[in-house]
C-alpha cells in the first residue's frame, strides 16, 4: 500500500535528477529543430540524389522505434571506436528520431507560403541564401511554432526511454528505487506526477501561444 | 522624355541609335504541348514606356515573368542592356548561363505584380528596405532614407510602420511599387497591376504609375487591361494574340486606327464590354 513517509524519503532522490530529464529533452530538443530544418530543406534540394538520400534516411529512422536506435547507438558505436557518453547517446537518438518529425512540420510550413512570396524575392534579387533567411523560412516557422511546441512535451515524455541506456534520469531512479527496496508504487507514481506537473502548464503555454499566432 | 516611337515600318526601331534596353529575340515559350509565346521580337529603348495590350492568354504576362527570370524561355534570347540574360556566349555557342549571371543582369529589372506580393511578416518600411540592405549591401540609414523618399512619392510616408494586412489593395500595390523603386531598376516591369484591385481602388494606383512614368528614365514595360491609361502613359502600344505580335505603334494609332483585323474586333469587344 501507499507509505507517504517511503514517499517523502525518496522524493528528494528523485528530485534531484530531475534536471537530468529537462536538460536532455531541451538538448535533444535543440538538435530535432536544427537537424530536422536540415533535412526538410536536403529534401528539396536540386541535387537529386541528396533528396532522395535525405528522404530515404527520414524514412527509414521514422519506421523504425526509438528504442532499437538507442540500443544500436548505444552498443554498435563503441564498436566502431566511437565513444560517447549514455547521456550523449541519449541526446543524439531521441534528436536525431523527431528530427524526421519536425522535418515535415518544416515542410508543411515551407510549403504553406504562397508562390508569390518566392517571386517578389526573385524580382528584388535576393540570393538563395537571403531569400530563405529574409522572406521563406520567418513566414514558415511562425505558424509552426505551436506544433514545434507539443513535439517539445513529446520529447519530454519520450526521456524515460533512456533509462534503458543507463542514463540516470528520473526513470532509472526510480526503478534503482524500486529494485533496493521492493517498493515500486511510491516512486514510479511521484515519477508519473512530476512529468504530469512539468508538461500540463507546458501544454497550456503551446495552446495559449497557438490563440496568439491564430488571431493575427 | 521624347523616345523614337516604333511604327509599324520600323520593325526594331532603336536599333543602331541605342542600345534597346530590353531585347527579345525570336522567344518562344510552352508548357508541355500548350505554347504560349511563338517567335517573338521586341525591343525596348532606354526610358521607353510600352504597354502590352491582348485577349487572356495571348501571352503578355509571360513575356514578362521571361524577363524577370521567373520563366525560361524555350527558345530564343533575351538580351538586358546588350547583355544576354539568359545565356552565356562560349566559343561561339550559346549556353545556359548560371544563377550567378542571371543574379547580375536581373539587377537591372524591376517588378510589380497582380498580387502584390508584399512581405507579410514586414512593416512596409521594411519591405522597401530589405532588398537593398541584403541585396545591394546598402547601408541602413541610406536604405530607409531612400525607401522613406519612394514612399513618400506613392503617398504613403506614414504608413511606413504599419503591417500589409493592415492595408488596402490599391495602398499595397503603391507599397510594391515603391519597393521595386528603390532598387533603381533600368526597366520595371508591370503585370496587370490593377486586375486585383477593386474597382474605385484602380485609380490611386494608375496614378501613381503614370506619375513615375511622366518624371522617369525608367523604362516601363506595361501589361494591362486598361486602354485609356495604355494610351495616356506608353509611347508604344504592343498588341498580341495566339503568341505573337500581331500590331504595334504608337497609342493613337493602334487606338484610333487599328490595322488588324483582330486588333479592331479585340477593341471592339472591349468598347462593348465597358
Amino acid at each position: 500500500m501507499w507509505n507517504w513517509e517511503f514517499a517523502m524519503s525518496v522524493l528528494p532522490k528523485l528530485l534531484s535528477v530531475i534536471h537530468i530529464t529537462i536538460i536532455t529533452t531541451i538538448l535533444a530538443f535543440f538538435l530535432a529543430l536544427i537537424l530536422g530544418l536540415l533535412l526538410a530543406l536536403g529534401r528539396r534540394t536540386r541535387l537529386k540524389p541528396l533528396a532522395w538520400a535525405v528522404a530515404l534516411a527520414t524514412e527509414f529512422i521514422r519506421s523504425t522505434p526509438l528504442l532499437i536506435q538507442l540500443y544500436f547507438l548505444y552498443f554498435a558505436l563503441p564498436v566502431y571506436g566511437i565513444h560517447f557518453s549514455a547521456l550523449t547517446i541519449g541526446v543524439l537518438g531521441l534528436g536525431i528520431h523527431y528530427s524526421t518529425y519536425l522535418s515535415e512540420v518544416y515542410r508543411s510550413g515551407i510549403e504553406a507560403v504562397s508562390k508569390g512570396q518566392w517571386e517578389a524575392a526573385t524580382a528584388l534579387n535576393f540570393s538563395r541564401w537571403k531569400t530563405w533567411t529574409k522572406i521563406i523560412l520567418p513566414q514558415a516557422i511562425r505558424p509552426i511554432t505551436p506544433v514545434l511546441g507539443n513535439y517539445l512535451i513529446v520529447m519530454f515524455k519520450e526521456t524515460p526511454l533512456l533509462s534503458t541506456i543507463t542514463v540516470v534520469e528520473m526513470m532509472a531512479t526510480a526503478k534503482m528505487i524500486g529494485a533496493a527496496s521492493f517498493r515500486y508504487v511510491e516512486a514510479f507514481t511521484i515519477v508519473g506526477l512530476l512529468f504530469l506537473l512539468l508538461s500540463y502548464p507546458s501544454a497550456l503555454l503551446v495552446r495559449r501561444l497557438e490563440a496568439r499566432i491564430s488571431l493575427k | 522624355m521624347n523616345m523614337p516611337l516604333a511604327t509599324k515600318e520600323e520593325a526594331t526601331p532603336a536599333a543602331g541609335r541605342l542600345t534597346p534596353v530590353v531585347r527579345y529575340q525570336n522567344i518562344s515559350k510552352s508548357f508541355g504541348d500548350l505554347q504560349i509565346l511563338d517567335g517573338i521580337n521586341l525591343d525596348i529603348a532606354p526610358g521607353e514606356k510600352v504597354a502590352v495590350i491582348g485577349p487572356s492568354g495571348s501571352g503578355k504576362t509571360t513575356l514578362a515573368r521571361l524577363l524577370m527570370t521567373l520563366e525560361e524561355p524555350t527558345s530564343g534570347t533575351i538580351e538586358v542592356d546588350g547583355e544576354l540574360l539568359w545565356h552565356k556566349r562560349v566559343k561561339g555557342k550559346l549556353v545556359r548561363a548560371n544563377e550567378k549571371h542571371l543574379h547580375r543582369i536581373r539587377g537591372n529589372i524591376g517588378m510589380v505584380f497582380q498580387h502584390f506580393n508584399l512581405f507579410p511578416h514586414l512593416t512596409i518600411l521594411r519591405n522597401c528596405t530589405e532588398a537593398p540592405i541584403h541585396v545591394l549591401g546598402m547601408p541602413k540609414e541610406e536604405a530607409r532614407e531612400r525607401a522613406v523618399e519612394m514612399l513618400r512619392k506613392v503617398g504613403l510616408e506614414d504608413k511606413k510602420e504599419a503591417y500589409p494586412s493592415q492595408l488596402s489593395g490599391g495602398q499595397k500595390q503603391r507599397v510594391a511599387i515603391a519597393r521595386a523603386l528603390v532598387m533603381r531598376p533600368k526597366v520595371m516591369l508591370f503585370d496587370e497591376p490593377t486586375s486585383a484591385l477593386d474597382p474605385e481602388l484602380v485609380g490611386e494606383v494608375l496614378a501613381v504609375i503614370k506619375e513615375i512614368a511622366r518624371e522617369g528614365d525608367m523604362a516601363m514595360l506595361l501589361i494591362t487591361h486598361e486602354m485609356e491609361f495604355a494610351s495616356e502613359v506608353a509611347d508604344r502600344v504592343v498588341f498580341t494574340d495566339g503568341g505573337k505580335i500581331v500590331e504595334q505603334g504608337p497609342p493613337d494609332q493602334i487606338f484610333g486606327d487599328p490595322q488588324s483585323p483582330r486588333l479592331q474586333s479585340f477593341l471592339t469587344r472591349f468598347r462593348t464590354k465597358r
